[in-house]
């Protein structure tokens, strides 16, 4: 277990709150000069690190643009990942194609990654006919099977036992399978993390557990969560081996997740990891941060952006120009607007499947609920 | 055919289906070498071994959640809760997790499991071994609840309930655990999860329970047509939800008169909705006040419990009194 004294060069000692914020003895790979320390550096082939920064360009200019349609009253609401990018995207990249991904709720940068087509992340935006949860969700509660990844809910923690529950399962049957699963330091103090650490520890579950501290759960600082100096060190009670990573630095994430995936599919059992990173945004578009944190705080974070710290150790490969980076975002731009109009043009949901997929076959009296409500009044409004 | 009581059904249920599926796997507490408090899932270790009947921690929700992830991927899971009083740290895994997921995700994930457990009073639990919690989940959009009476239904209905697409609850009457006994056919059998059973004909006044509380209702039909001449019809309804009302409107047709028997609380009991689902099917046709004989709307209590359970001491009156209105 890693302790810490002090801050670390990178963030020059501004806006560390206590001592748990630090990052002194923290895996970082990429320096502040923008090059890969050596005896650190994981040395991922060039093109998976520009993959990575074209994702991250995405999930960042997404994140934007959709603020501004939430703000527009075009979608209902956006939870976003506004400088976490780097443990979004490094971490899911690290997962292997057979490996599945339980998500908390910011993280659909990692199911892009993994393969959803935008259009579909956009129509669970509008909660349109093609939305694949059929509108039953509020935004940004996508659903991924397909794609190996899982089903969005906002009770905080559930789905940490459900990732072990099923890596378990996949032990039991010998297949060759790795569960993450993705939660914020909040989380830490539901009863699910602690079920979920001890299960996973006592039978050795093949599980990741992503913990993106981002410093604020809602409007509660990570050090009115919880007593320890770390998070990280929580895994000692449990007998899960446990570590903290730059969580800014894609190279570090990467490295650290792909470690803990290699041992978990090694039969080693599971891993916590604590990425250290900063929500540079509110909780949601129904947040104002400015009610509860310090400007200079986030001012300082800024400057930690995992974005310009991926694209400076680019520049020090000489692997990114000015005019790359800017067709990639007018790619991004041109791809959403598309969608956003597809999207937008598409109708709502079909009044019939309010009443499908309750089970598997509809009983008689949902049958019955559902001709009542064809046939009966509809709403004068829809938001 | 051989004669069973409900625990061995249950567990002859349980060890058929994971012979014949390598999906069925039992978890819970004390499920293992000693094969639960109550003994369900006897010899199940010896034969399937520590893999597919799992001790886990003491957690509830680490049971519920730890099987969802087992279902989603693929299995069949079937966790016991050791007694339907400590199934509320799961409350969150079953109502917002497990009931929710075909829904939710849009019909691409479903969550097939089978959370067993024992309910009902009338074994000196007190508080916390005796409750009835059923309504609760009859509430939730997305679960199936069954509550078998005999070892018959519990063998058919839990094979039914492990071979569901959906997540069932099914409450085991544990007051009848052992005194329930009857016949039971060898080999599979399924009883259908929609299903009620008129177990007593009569055309005077209809009695709907399950459970324990069947044969509190079945010993006061009896009493009744031997002193008043009243022919009660007893229906047993198996599984609570989905309801099957058809049976209990054609009975409340004939009788017009209806009494409900339940253990659990009277307010918001599942009492409350089967008599205004009865308003809603057969206001003309009844002939007297629907009634409910219920648990008290108290706590559930250790010594005085005999005076909390509606038993034939107080289903007998009802009856009387709905009969004769």
């Amino acid at each position: 277990m890693q302790v810490e004294t002090n801050v670390k060069a990178i963030h020059g000692g501004a806006g560390i709150r206590t001592p748990e914020r630090s990052l002194e003895g923290i895996a970082s790979v990429i320096r502040p000069d923008g090059t890969a320390h050596p005896a650190q550096d994981p040395r991922l082939p060039l093109a998976l690190v520009k993959q990575l920064y074209a994702a991250m360009v995405r999930t960042r200019i997404l994140d934007e643009r959709l603020v501004t349609l939430q703000r527009q009253g075009r979608i209902g609401f956006h939870i976003g990942s506004l400088g976490e990018e780097a443990c979004i995207l490094a971490s899911a990249a690290a997962m292997r194609d057979q490996d599945w991904i339980f998500p908390c709720y910011r993280e659909f940068g990692a199911l892009l990654w993994r393969g959803m087509p935008l259009q579909r992340y956009v129509d669970n935006m509008f909660g349109n006919a093609n939305d694949p949860a059929k509108g039953r969700q509020m935004p940004d509660h996508y659903t991924g099977k397909p794609y190996k990844f899982g089903s969005v809910s906002s009770p905080i923690g559930t789905q940490m036992t459900q990732a072990v529950g099923f890596a378990w399962a996949a032990k039991l049957k010998k297949d060759d399978l790795v569960t993450s699963a993705y939660f914020g330091e909040g989380a830490t103090s539901s009863n699910e993390f602690h079920t979920a650490m001890n299960f996973a520890g006592v039978f050795k579950t093949p599980t990741v557990m992503l913990c993106r501290n981002n410093g604020w759960a809602i409007s509660v600082p990570s050090e009115k969560q919880t007593a320890t100096r770390t998070f990280a060190e929580k895994g000692i009670a449990y007998g899960v081996p446990a570590v903290r990573c730059d969580g800014n630095d894609v190279l570090a994430v990467y490295k650290t997740v792909r470690a803990a995936v290699e041992f978990a599919a090694a039969g080693g059992g599971p891993t916590l990891i604590e990425m250290m990173t900063y929500r540079l945004s509110g909780h949601s578009t129904s947040d104002d941060p400015r009610a509860y944190r310090v400007e200079d705080e986030v001012t300082h974070w800024r400057k930690a952006d995992p974005l310009l710290r991926l694209r400076k150790h680019l520049e020090t490969l000489g692997a990114i120009s000015d005019e790359e980076d800017a067709k990639l975002r007018a790619d991004v731009d041109a791809e959403l607007k598309a969608c956003i109009e597809v999207a937008e043009s598409t109708p709502r949901p079909a009044l019939t499947s309010l009443f499908d997929d309750v089970f598997a076959e509809k009983p008689k009296y949902l049958i019955e609920q559902e001709r009542e409500c064809l046939e009966g009044p509809r709403p004068q409004a829809h938001h | 055919m051989t004669e069973m009581n409900m625990v061995q059904a249950i567990n002859d249920a349980l060890r058929l289906e994971m012979r014949r599926d390598d999906r069925v796997v039992v978890l819970g507490e004390d499920v293992g070498k000693v094969g639960g408090v109550f003994r369900v899932t006897q010899g199940l270790y010896d034969e399937f071994g520590d893999d597919r009947v799992i001790d886990t921690p003491l957690a509830e929700g680490g049971i519920i959640g730890a099987a969802i992830g087992m279902a989603l991927y693929g299995l069949r899971p079937v966790p016991e809760i050791q007694f339907a009083d400590f199934i509320f740290p799961a409350f969150d895994q079953i109502v917002s997790e497990a009931a929710k997921y075909r829904y939710r995700s849009g019909g691409e994930y479903t969550c097939p499991m089978v959370i067993r457990t024992p309910v009902g009073g009338g074994i000196r639990g007190g508080h916390y071994h005796s409750q009835s919690p059923e309504s609760l989940f009859i509430h939730t959009a997305g679960l199936k609840v069954v509550c078998p009476s005999n070892p018959y239904d519990a063998k058919g209905l839990l094979l039914s309930a492990i071979r569901d697409e959906d997540p069932v609850l099914f409450f085991e009457p544990k007051r009848v655990y052992r005194a329930a006994k009857g016949e039971v056919p060898e080999g599979e059998y399924t009883i259908p999860l929609s299903e009620a059973k008129v177990v007593r004909e009569g055309k005077h006044v209809t009695v709907v329970a399950w459970g324990a509380m069947l044969y509190e209702a079945l010993a006061s039909a009896e009493e009744v047509s031997a002193r008043e001449g009243i022919e009660a019809e007893v229906i047993d309804l198996r599984t609570l939800w989905p309801l099957d009302l058809d049976t209990i409107v054609e009975s409340v047709k004939k009788t017009g008169r209806v009494v409900v028997v339940h253990e659990a609380p009277k307010t918001c009991g599942f009492g409350a909705e089967i008599l205004t689902l009865i308003n809603e099917k057969a206001f003309l046709h009844l002939e007297a006040p629907p009634v409910r004989v219920t648990g008290w709307d108290t706590p559930f209590p250790y010594t005085l419990e005999m005076d909390y359970l509606p038993l034939q001491h107080r289903i007998t009156p009802a009856l009387i009194e709905t009969a004769k209105f």
